[in-house]
């Protein structure tokens, strides 16, 4: 079964349910597509395996041969390419690699090659493998990379996907594979706002989901309230506490240190459990 | 020389256009035939790359000269690799900026950022 684990906003801890709900699985595959700042590394430690590259394909030009005709900067529906008289220019940042301009020219002046966006690093700590997915900086889009991310796990693997925040592309790349999606949300009404983007995106996607209610403070929760609005199953509520955020702080997995936290993530996974099989 | 100025509608007593990538229409001014005339910024409603875009519709009007508020890194690197001189534009409507250039009072474009890329 595969585990996506997203909320709207950062810092509602999509990391620390994600990483503490692998550790209460056994022989896990821990996938963490928050390209753009991976840290589940910082808890699930232990030395780089493995590293991938990965890399789009971005078109070049042979200059000589080039005419000057203009066919591929007017095909280019992303605005990628400019002809400035005198060469065309390639704006690689803006490229998404689809090749159409090398289909086009009439001069064959265009060829494909490959440029490095980023890199997976593989892990293992305990009984649980790690996929890191790392955008290098100044990259625009990290969805190349978590495709190459799925594609390390098999339908059989029992996986938990740390996505990254938002409800943009990178976050539907991220949940495509999921056969649920554990929404964790904040008791503010920033973070009800931004649950509600992600129970709208989870629902286009019609996938299972469930709510997850961390640092609650036993007043008002205006998360809680969109979950009764909706009908949303909220599956764990965890209290704001001072020593989970020390264990945060210090990249040290909850479930690990006490049978109390062990308890309240097998629960939860029991929960996801009953709600699929449902 | 051919002159291209962004501008907000299509009145060359109005003003600059605010951005150069987004702007409605482009202004274009022959100084040899003193005529004038607007052609659309197809590039303003683009989701990407407008600043490309936008610096290709100045290159294919042959311009020789482009003033502008500012202008964001990628359309500078088309326009420059296609030899066109980049002004600052100063408060004023669309034909007093053509006089300003005849009579060298425009200073160089300087104003160049990152783009306002996914904004």
């Amino acid at each position: 079964m595969k585990i996506a684990v997203l909320s709207g906003k950062g810092g509602t801890g999509k990391t620390f349910v994600s990483t503490n709900l692998t550790r209460v699985i056994n022989n896990s595959t821990y996938l963490d597509c928050d390209v753009e700042e991976p840290n589940g590394y910082l808890f699930l430690k232990g030395p780089v395996l493995e590293t991938s590259p990965v890399a789009l394909p971005i078109p070049i030009i042979d200059h000589q041969l080039c005419d000057g005709c203009k066919k591929c900067v007017d095909f280019c529906q992303f605005n990628a390419l400019a002809y400035t008289g005198k060469r065309v220019l390639v704006f690689e940042k803006i490229c998404h690699s689809c090749g159409g301009c090398e289909i086009i020219c009439p001069q064959n002046a265009i060829k494909e090659v490959p440029r490095e966006i980023g890199k997976i690093e593989k892990r293992s700590y305990e009984d649980t493998t790690l996929y890191t997915g790392m955008l290098n900086t100044g990259e625009e889009s990290g969805t190349a990379i978590i495709g190459e991310l799925l594609k390390k796990v098999s339908e059989e693997d029992s996986v938990v996907i740390d996505c990254p925040p938002g409800s943009s592309c990178v976050v539907m790349d991220s949940i495509r594979d999921a056969d649920y999606c554990l929404l964790v949300a904040e008791p503010s009404i920033f973070g009800s706002h931004n649950l509600r983007m992600v129970h709208e995106l989870v629902s286009l996607f019609e996938k299972p989901l469930g709510v997850v209610l961390n640092k609650t403070l036993g007043d008002r929760n205006p998360s809680e309230d969109y979950c009764q609005e909706m009908g949303l199953d909220i599956l764990l509520r965890i209290p704001w506490s001072d020593e989970l955020g020390n264990y945060n702080a210090e990249g040290i997995i909850a479930a690990e240190q006490k049978d109390e936290y062990k308890n309240m993530f097998t629960g939860l996974l029991h929960r996801i459990h009953e709600e699929v099989s449902v | 020389m051919i002159i291209g100025i962004p501008a907000d509608i299509e009145d060359m007593n109005g003003p600059v256009g605010g951005s150069f990538g987004r702007t409605p229409y482009y202004f274009i001014y022959d100084d040899q035939k003193e005529a004038g005339y607007f052609v659309e910024n197809t590039a303003a409603t683009a989701q990407g790359g407008a600043g490309v875009k936008a610096a290709q519709i100045l290159v294919d009007q042959k311009s020789e000269v482009v003033i502008s508020p500012q202008l964001g890194e990628n359309a500078a690197m088309v326009l420059r690799d296609a030899n066109i001189e980049l002004f600052q534009s100063q408060d004023g409507s669309l034909m007093d900026h053509v006089l300003l250039f005849r009579d060298g009072k425009l200073e160089k474009l300087n104003n160049i950022h990152e783009g306002f890329h996914r904004h």
